[in-house]
């Protein structure tokens, strides 16, 4: 009986544990993928993308030029 | 995603309407001035390899790019809403307000929207003070709200204020080529816009959350 009670126990928690690493995971990369896109729309250096997302650069408030 | 793709294009239809105009009427003085001089960087189009034309390209990069950056912001507001658990719509105004307080309203206080034209402290300088004011202000704002001890909440304030009275890289020499009224009806518009974006992300988000991934996820790992 008290095996059972063990045996769910254990695989509640792990699944708790799977949960939060999921989330760990989806919002690690939420993060990272959202960073890179603003990073690079808002202040990559290359000349091209400059030019490409200078008018939005200025209405965001980001530093140009 | 979508959220953020929707809003970017509304942001961007609004900044071509309310502030695209005065940064093609300061490139006009930025252009008029002498040619020769290359500590200020006008006429771009002139000197570097490749910018899109003026009118209808011009207006189709902005406004990808605005949707690209919606869609950005709109991942990190997700991000927000997946380690606090649930969100309401009520509480994605919320959410888009302090995206605007972190992104906008803090590194606009110690770099004022900047027209073509203005001068201004070395770029390289200023974009980490912006992104050094961001993170530290998302983290004052986080734990104000999340931390229920008073002496937290004091170093979040504390944090809050820290960049300021750092403060931001200026240059040697005020102004810039642009006249005053154009400056200031230039930081309204552009503080008025992205105030307006980052509710409607907030909202567009936490609605589509609720939808699409606050609900899909715990089923997918139950």
């Amino acid at each position: 009986m008290s095996t059972v009670q063990n045996t769910k126990h254990m695989s509640a928690s792990a699944q708790t544990t799977m949960v939060t690493m999921d989330t760990v995971l989806a919002v690690s990369a939420a993060i990272l993928i959202g960073t890179l896109i603003i990073g690079a729309v808002g202040f990559a250096a290359p000349e091209v993308v400059h030019s490409a997302a200078h008018d939005l650069r200025h209405g965001l408030v980001f530093p140009c030029h | 995603m979508l959220g953020g793709g929707l809003a970017g294009l509304i942001l961007g239809g609004m900044q071509q309407i309310a502030v695209v105009p005065m940064i093609l009427e300061a490139e006009t003085y930025e252009t008029g001035g002498s040619e020769e001089s290359e500590a200020t960087p006008g006429d771009e189009a002139e000197v570097e390899p490749w910018a899109p034309e003026d009118g209808a390209e011009r207006t189709f990069w902005t406004v990808l790019n605005s949707m690209l950056v919606g869609i950005g912001f709109g991942l990190l507001l997700s991000a927000c809403y997946a380690l606090r658990g649930r969100v309401t719509w009520k509480g994605g105004i919320l959410w888009g307000l302090a995206g605007f307080a972190v992104f906008n309203l803090a590194p606009s206080l110690g770099l004022p929207p900047e027209l073509p034209g203005d001068a201004a402290a070395g770029l390289e300088q200023r974009q980490v003070w912006w992104v050094l004011t961001a993170a530290v202000t998302a983290a004052g704002l986080w734990i104000i709200a999340f931390q229920p001890k008073p002496y937290l909440k004091l170093f979040g304030v504390a944090l809050l204020v820290l960049p300021h009275v750092f403060g931001a890289p200026h240059p040697e020499v005020h102004g810039g080529l642009v006249p005053d009224e154009l400056r200031t009806s230039f930081a309204i518009a552009t503080m008025l816009t992205n105030a307006v974006f980052w509710v409607l992300l907030g909202v567009f988000t936490a609605l589509l959350y609720r939808h699409f991934g606050g609900e899909a996820e715990d089923p997918a790992t139950a």
